[in-house]
C-alpha cells in the first residue's frame, strides 16, 4: 500500500541509518523505503536529487560510494550504480541528458553514463575540485555549469562542457580589521534564477553573493547572521531573499537586495541538515539532526504547518514541486457526491408538500432562498431574480 | 460626635460587620439608580445588587475585610463539602466508588510523539548502531578522565575526588588552563572512554560536560543542589572498589533513552552485587537526580538504604553530536527556553 501510493508524497527524506522515507503531509504518513528491506548504517544517504522524467525518479546517494535509483511510481529501489574514485561521502548529485555527475568530499567531481544496469564503469570526465569539498550544486538553468565549494576551497563554477578550467573562481574577501586572513568555508550554494548570480552560506555565519558578470571576483554582497555555522541554505520563491539554518537549528530568511535580516522561524532544536522552499507556494521544508521534518509557512503568517517525528536523524531532502497538492485517488469520489444530493433534496420537496399552508409559506421562503443559492450554485452565468 | 465616632470605631470592627455589609448595598443601590431591593428589607443576608464585586469597593479597609469574610465563607463551605463527602464514603463503605486521582504536571503531561516504543525496530536499530554500541557489546570497558574548569576551588576538588570513588575505573587530573580541544586527542590516544568537566562559578560547581570520546555525543549539563559526603545526613560508611549497579528511571523519549544510555557507558557493564551499591539517575520533570546508596535486603520485601556518595541535580542544556566543540560542533538538541518552556507540562527528556 505504501509503494502504491509512493508518488503522491510530498517529501522525500534521507536519513542516516539508509532509510529513504516518503512524507505524505495529507494524509500524514511516512512510509520507509530500503533497498536491501532492512535499514543498514553503511547506507547512510547522504545525497539526493530527482532523476530524469519529471519527478518520477530519484537518485539516492549512500554512504558506500553508491547512488541508487528509486522510483516514485511503483514506489521501490530499481538499481544501483558504483561510484568509486577519491575519498569521502558524496557532497552533490545531478543529471544531465543521460549521464550522472556525482563529487565527493575529496574533491573529486566525476562524470558517469547513466546506464544504471551496469555495477560500474569508467566515468565520461573526470575534475579534480580541490580538497574539503562540501557541496556540488547543479545550475538548474544551464545544466552542464556546477558550481564546488568547501572548507578552505573556494567558490568555483566549472562548465562540463567547456574547458577543464573554472569558468569562474571567487576570490577571498579583504583582509579583517586585524590584517588577518579570513577563513573560508562554503557550506551551501545556491544559482540565483534570471542572472548569473550565485549565493553561498559558511561556517562563519556569513552569507555572500557572487556576481560572475560583474569584474569583480571577490563577493558582491556579505551579509551575517548569527553566531553557529550555516549549514543549509534554500531560495525563496518569487522573492530576492534565502533562507538559511545553522548548527543549533535557527532558520532565518535574508533579504538579498540589501542583506538584511527578514525574519527567523522557530521550532527546531537541531542542526539543520537539509531545506527546501516549494518553487510556488510559501512552503519550506527543513530537515535535521532532531529527528523531525518540519514544514513552516514562510508569510502570510510565518508559522510551522507541519511536523513530522521520524525516527532517525535526517540528512536531506527533496521537496516535490508541483502545485496539486492533494492526491489523485481522491477525484474518483466526487462524482459520487453530487446525485447523492440531489436525491434529498427532492425527498425534502416531498415532505414540504404535506405540511400546512403557514409552515408552508415560511418554509419556501427559506426553501426559496436556499433554492436561489442553489441556482446560483448551479448557474454562476444567469443573474438571480 | 461620639456616636458617629463609635460608628466609624465600629465598622472596622469585625462585630459590626452585618451593619457595614448592609450599608454597602445600600449606598451602592443609591449609587447606581438600580434595585430597590436592598433599601426594601433590612436583609440579615446581605442581598448585593446584581452585578456588585467586592473589587469595587473603594474604601481599602472596607473591601479587605469583605475580601475575608468572602475567603472564610468559602472555607467552611469547602470544609462543609469534603466533611459531607467523607461520611457518604463511610456510609458506603466498600461500594465507595474508588479515590480521584489528583492531577499533577507528570499525569497531566503532553503526548510526547517521541517516546519510545519498546517494540519500535527502527529506532532499535538505530541504537544497536550508534556510538555507544561498542559498549553494549560488551566490546569496551569504560575509562573516565574526571577534571574541572581551571583553578577549581575546594568543593568542586573535593567533588571530582568523590566522584571517582563512585565510578569505577576514572582518573581525576588537574586542568591547568589546558584546552579541551587539545586533551580530547590525548585522552583518544590513551584509550579513555568518556571525559568529565566539571564547570565552576563563584567556589561552587554548576556545569558537567560529559563527553564520550571516541567520536561520541557531548551532553552539557547545568548542576545543581550538590551536596558532599560530609553534608549528607544519616549516610553510610565511604564507597568499596565494588563495581555498582545502575537504574536509570524515566528515560522515555529518544532524547531520553540518547542520554540514558550516556550514563549507562559510564559504567563497567558487569555489576558487582556482593558490594550492594547502586548509582541512580532518576529523570522528573527534565531534571536529573543523581544518587548513590548502599541497600540490604532485610526480607524478601524490606530494603534498607543508606546514601554514601555526594548526590546532584542534573538538567541538560545542550547534546551535541562529536567530541566537544561548542563553536563549530553540529547540535542534536538544545534547550531554547523561550521556545521549549512555554508548556509547564511539556518536557523533553
Amino acid at each position: 500500500m505504501a509503494a502504491a501510493g509512493a508518488r503522491w508524497n510530498h517529501v522525500w527524506v534521507g536519513t542516516e541509518t539508509g532509510i529513504l522515507k516518503g512524507v505524505n503531509l495529507q494524509r500524514k504518513q511516512a512510509a520507509n523505503f530500503t533497498a536491501a528491506g532492512q535499514p543498514r548504517r553503511e547506507e547512510a544517504v547522504s545525497a539526493l536529487c530527482w532523476g530524469t522524467g519529471g519527478e518520477t525518479q530519484i537518485l539516492v546517494g549512500c554512504a558506500d560510494r553508491t547512488v541508487r535509483y528509486f522510483s516514485t511510481e511503483e514506489g521501490r529501489f530499481q538499481g544501483q550504480k558504483h561510484c568509486p574514485g577519491g575519498e569521502g561521502t558524496f557532497r552533490g548529485l545531478a543529471q544531465v541528458d543521460g549521464t550522472l555527475i556525482t563529487c565527493v568530499d575529496s574533491g573529486i567531481v566525476r562524470v558517469w553514463h547513466d546506464n544504471d544496469k551496469e555495477a560500474s564503469s569508467d566515468p565520461l570526465l573526470e575534475l579534480s575540485v580541490g580538497p574539503g569539498v562540501c557541496r556540488m550544486r547543479q545550475d538548474p538553468a544551464h545544466p552542464h555549469v556546477v558550481a564546488t565549494g568547501g572548507k578552505e576551497n573556494a567558490l568555483k563554477v566549472w562548465d562540463l562542457q567547456g574547458s577543464e578550467e573554472p569558468v569562474f573562481r571567487a576570490k577571498n574577501v579583504r583582509n579583517d580589521w586585524l590584517d588577518l586572513r579570513v577563513p573560508i568555508w562554503d557550506q551551501d550554494i545556491q544559482f540565483l534564477p534570471e542572472s548569473q548570480k550565485l549565493v553561498t552560506c559558511t561556517g562563519y555565519h556569513q552569507v555572500r553573493v557572487y556576481d560572475p558578470a560583474s569584474p569583480q571576483r571577490r563577493p558582491v554582497l556579505e551579509a551575517t547572521y548569527g553566531e553557529y555555522p550555516l549549514t543549509a541554505m534554500t531560495l525563496t520563491p518569487g522573492a530576492n531573499s534565502v533562507i538559511v539554518g545553522n548548527t543549533h537549528g535557527q532558520l532565518a530568511e535574508i533579504d538579498l537586495r540589501q542583506g538584511r535580516l527578514l525574519g527567523c522561524l522557530k521550532g527546531l532544536a537541531g542542526s539543520v541538515r537539509g531545506l527546501q522552499c516549494h518553487p510556488s507556494k510559501p512552503l519550506l521544508a527543513s530537515c535535521g539532526l532532531d529527528r523531525v521534518l518540519r514544514v513552516h509557512r514562510i508569510r502570510n503568517p510565518r508559522g510551522l504547518e507541519h511536523k513530522v517525528y521520524l525516527k532517525s536523524q535526517l540528512n536531506c531532502l527533496l521537496l516535490s514541486g508541483r502545485d496539486n497538492w492533494e492526491d489523485e485517488p481522491q477525484e474518483p469520489q466526487e462524482p459520487k457526491k453530487a446525485p447523492l444530493e440531489d436525491t434529498e433534496t427532492d425527498e425534502l420537496w416531498a415532505s414540504l408538500e404535506a405540511a400546512a399552508k403557514r409552515k408552508l409559506s415560511d418554509l419556501e421562503r427559506t426553501q426559496g432562498a436556499l433554492q436561489t443559492r442553489r441556482r446560483k450554485k448551479q448557474r454562476p452565468g444567469s443573474t438571480s431574480p | 460626635m461620639a456616636k458617629t465616632g463609635d460608628n466609624s470605631g465600629g465598622r472596622g470592627k469585625k462585630g459590626l460587620k452585618r451593619k457595614a455589609a448592609a450599608e454597602e448595598p445600600q449606598e451602592a443601590a443609591v449609587a447606581e439608580d438600580g434595585a430597590t431591593e436592598s433599601g426594601v428589607q433590612p436583609p440579615k443576608t446581605t442581598a448585593f445588587p446584581p452585578g456588585f464585586s467586592i473589587s469595587e469597593i473603594k474604601n481599602k479597609q472596607r473591601r479587605h475585610l469583605m475580601f475575608t469574610r468572602w475567603k472564610q465563607q468559602q472555607r467552611k463551605e469547602k470544609l462543609a463539602i469534603k466533611k459531607k463527602l467523607k461520611k457518604e464514603r463511610e456510609a458506603l463503605g466498600d461500594k465507595a466508588p474508588p479515590k480521584p486521582v489528583p492531577k499533577t504536571i507528570d499525569n497531566q503531561r503532553v503526548y510526547d510523539e517521541t517516546v519510545v516504543d519498546p517494540n519500535d525496530e527502527e529506532v532499535a536499530y538505530d541504537e544497536a548502531t550508534d556510538e555507544f554500541a561498542s559498549y553494549f557489546n560488551r566490546q569496551t570497558s569504560p575509562k573516565i578522565l574526571i577534571t574541572t574548569s581551571d583553578r577549581p576551588h575546594g568543593r568542586t576538588v573535593r567533588l571530582c575526588e568523590q566522584l571517582s570513588t563512585v565510578i569505577p575505573n576514572s582518573h581525576v587530573y588537574y586542568r591547568r588552563g589546558l584546552a579541551l580541544k587539545k586533551i580530547i586527542p590525548q585522552c583518544i590516544s590513551r584509550d579513555f572512554t568518556d571525559l568529565i568537566v566539571i564547570n565552576e562559578d563563584r567556589k561552587t560547581p554548576n556545569g558537567l560536560i560529559l563527553s564520550h570520546l571516541p567520536n561520541g555525543p557531548t551532553a552539557h549539563f547545568k548542576m545543581s543542589s550538590v551536596r558532599l559526603r560530609k553534608e549528607i545526613k544519616r549516610r553510610g560508611k565511604d564507597p568499596t572498589e565494588h563495581i555498582p549497579e545502575i537504574i536509570l528511571n524515566n528515560f522515555t523519549t529518544r532524547l531520553g533513552h540518547s542520554v540514558g544510555r550516556m550514563f549507562a557507558s559510564l559504567f563497567p557493564h558487569n555489576p558487582q552485587f556482593i558490594g550492594r551499591q547502586v548509582a541512580t539517575f532518576h529523570n522528573q520533570r527534565d531534571y536529573i537526580f543523581f544518587r548513590f546508596h548502599r541497600y540490604i535486603f532485610k526480607s524478601e520485601k524490606k530494603v534498607g538504604i543508606q546514601e554514601l556518595g555526594p548526590r546532584f541535580t542534573l538538567k541538560l542544556r545542550s547534546l551535541q553530536k562529536g567530541t566537544f566543540d561548542s563553536k563549530y560542533g553540529e547540535y542534536e538538541w538544545v534547550h531554547k527556553p523561550r521556545e521549549m518552556d512555554t508548556s509547564r507540562r511539556k518536557f523533553h527528556l
